[in-house]
């Protein structure tokens, strides 16, 4: 751990004194490196191109009924059948991308802020910030975290925002773990020592001087959760919480679904939960393909 | 020996402490009120009131708490709003029937997960090896309540070997004398095997579902620790002084190689306890997670509530008997203490 962290500063110095080619240099190797994490960084590139325009571009209104096309089988006609009402199961699956990947966005870049401060202010000052932290991270970490999240939402009330919310609390520990061991690291490395000399304030210091150092390895942790996010987002509306029933959401279209797969209509929950499945497993390779780039130590 | 669980144990007390105080803060500050709830669409202000009273919603926050605290102290979880029934005694009742899909889950996913992470590591490169690092990034990308699903289509639409997915015995079977309150062990001890076996046809493809969920970590963790082990010098000696290879990997390698895997059981188990969960509303599972999402639609707060303080229980417990099972496998942990 601590020599990893160590490894970490130079590279990202470097980078930093030429940003135009060796960020494009950069990109590229990664893609290149790994043909898998090339793979994933594709599949990132429809999902988000899927989430931007997908709406617009499906051949369906995702909330549009036609009772006497219903639960058709996949055809040309609909390519992934249409479900009990007779909405198109393909533009609805295109369409909901936009939520789950909003919901996990949002819910990631909450914990990244929050996480992300908690984590290096623990990190950095020590004593009573580092115990108050700690202590609340130990008392999530307590909580099967899926378990959490629904008493979360239970508490705070139903909606999508609540859901965001509850996501962010339960990843937070994790944000919370990375961000304090990088920062307790780099405390009194030479680059902060130097800082502090020249008359730079102490949280002066932790934003302009420690944060960009750990960008890097929070960056990895992003897209690691980013997965989870998803995942627990759509657990959550499968069991009826937040979404609500006509909206696209892969969570919520599975379990619509789930009826019909006792009569033998799978597409109907089928094509959802592979979506969900094809996201989440996009975000874990693109965060182990990151995380080797990143800290070549922890390859698996 | 006795001296680490004693001093494990009082590091539990903080921990318990802190998941008491977030399920009271759950319910007490957060926004919505209770009492407007529970006198229903009609109300008058008086009622709320009075409602609210009878609640001791209306005293100060440290005042409900430590009332709440002595309700949990006396096993009182509070009533369900929509049965009107006792909590504790509801989650009880439920509690043996997702201890037994869990606990049956967890142990189909070691008895698979091992074996095939110690020869992933005994073989590195073949195509054990290669199927293992499949299962362990496929694995941890599959939606729990899909992989169910997917389970119930196979196995009951398209080739009929299991029965609906609709609880724990199909409607013909009678439960069974109530010892353990797990169907598999009292039927045993009571010799009904026909009841043993409809309540095993309806618990393989529920507990698979979790197995297969939980494969992933537990195989990976496995093959890591034992290529770890395996490259030590202590093994090299072993082999060097002709051992059989059998015996240097399952006697002095896996041994070794337990100790992360017990580690990672702990996070395996916060994971399964919530995709218990998902797996007991696909299968219809008469479970506790069952009995707290059904009150969560109905807003019904005091067995959500109670739910969330058992299963935190629980994993606390959990963790705590995985710290003890350091000491029976690692002597070196017993002489630190």
């Amino acid at each position: 751990m601590s020599e990893a962290g160590a490894v970490v500063p130079p590279a990202a110095e470097v980078s930093s004194k030429r940003p135009s080619d060796s960020i494009l240099g950069h990109a590229r190797y990664v893609m290149t490196e790994n043909p898998v994490t090339g793979m994933s960084f594709g599949l990132f590139a429809i999902i988000v191109l899927c989430a931007v325009i997908g709406p617009y571009v499906v051949p369906y209104d995702p909330l549009a009924s036609d009772t006497a096309a219903a639960l058709q089988p996949p055809s040309l006609r609909h390519l992934f059948g249409t479900d009990l009402l007779g909405r198109d199961i393909f533009s609805r699956v295109i369409a909901a991308t936009r939520l789950d990947f909003g919901i996990a966005l949002a819910s990631v870049a909450l914990v990244f802020v929050m996480g992300g401060f908690a984590g290096i202010s623990a990190g950095f000052f020590g004593g009573w910030t580092d115990r108050i932290v700690g202590r609340i991270s130990d008392t999530i970490m307590a909580f099967p975290l899926f378990v959490l999240a629904m008493g979360i939402v239970a508490a705070l009330g139903n909606t999508v925002t609540n859901i965001v919310i509850a996501t962010a609390i339960i990843n937070f520990p994790l944000y919370v773990r990375v961000a304090r061991a990088e920062a307790n690291v780099r405390r009194n490395a030479g680059f902060v020592q130097a800082a502090r000399l020249s008359g730079n304030g102490e949280l002066r210091i932790l934003l302009w001087h420690i944060l960009p150092n750990i960008m890097p390895i929070m960056m990895v942790q992003v897209s690691l959760t980013m997965g989870y996010a998803i995942l627990n987002a759509a657990g959550l509306s499968f069991i009826g919480l937040g979404v609500k029933p006509p909206t696209p959401e892969w969570g919520i279209m599975v379990a619509e679904g789930a009826t019909n797969i006792i009569s033998g209509e799978w597409w109907v929950a089928f094509f959802p939960g592979l979506a969900l499945m094809i996201a989440v497993f996009c975000f874990n390779l693109l965060g182990d393909g990151l995380r080797d780039l990143v800290d070549p130590q922890r390859r698996t | 020996m006795l001296l680490t669980i004693a001093k494990r144990l009082v590091t539990v007390i903080p921990t318990l402490i802190g998941v008491v105080i977030v399920t009271f803060l759950l319910t007490r500050v957060l926004p919505g009120d209770p009492a407007v709830y529970f006198a229903g669409p009609a109300a008058t202000p008086e009622s709320i009131a009075e409602i609210r009273k009878s609640l001791g919603l209306d005293r100060s926050l440290p005042d409900q708490f430590v009332r709440y605290v002595n309700d949990l102290a006396h096993g009182n979880f509070g009533n369900s709003l929509s049965t009107g029934q006792p909590v504790a005694r509801e989650i009880a009742s439920r509690l043996p029937a997702s201890a037994e899909l869990t606990l049956f889950g967890l142990f189909l996913s070691i008895a698979i997960a091992v074996p095939l992470g110690i020869i992933a590591a005994v073989k590195q490169g073949s195509w054990v090896d290669h199927l293992c690092r499949v299962i362990a990034t496929a694995g941890v990308s599959l939606p729990v309540f899909f992989t169910g699903l997917l389970l119930v289509y196979f196995f009951y639409f398209k080739l009929g070997w299991s029965p609906a997915p609709l609880g724990r015995l199909d409607a013909f079977a009678t439960s069974p004398k109530d010892i353990t309150g797990f169907y598999l062990i009292d039927t045993l001890l009571t010799g009904d095997f026909a009841t043993f076996r409809s309540a095993f046809s309806q618990l393989i493809l529920p507990a698979a579902t979790l197995g297969i969920f939980s494969l992933a970590p537990i195989a990976r963790m496995t093959r890591a620790s034992m290529l770890a082990v395996l490259a030590s010098e202590f093994i090299r000696t072993a082999r060097a002084s002709g051992l059989s290879d059998r015996r240097v990997i399952l006697t002095y390698a896996f041994r070794n190689a337990m100790l992360p895997v017990v580690t990672t059981l702990g996070m395996v188990f916060s994971f399964l306890l919530g995709a218990n969960v998902l797996v007991e509303k696909v299968f219809a599972w008469p479970g506790i997670g069952s009995y707290a999402v059904e009150a969560l639609l109905q807003s019904d707060f005091a067995p959500v509530q109670g739910f969330v303080l058992t299963m935190a229980v629980l994993y606390v417990a959990l963790n705590l008997i995985i710290d003890m099972l350091y000491g029976v496998i690692d002597p070196r942990v017993r002489i630190e203490a």
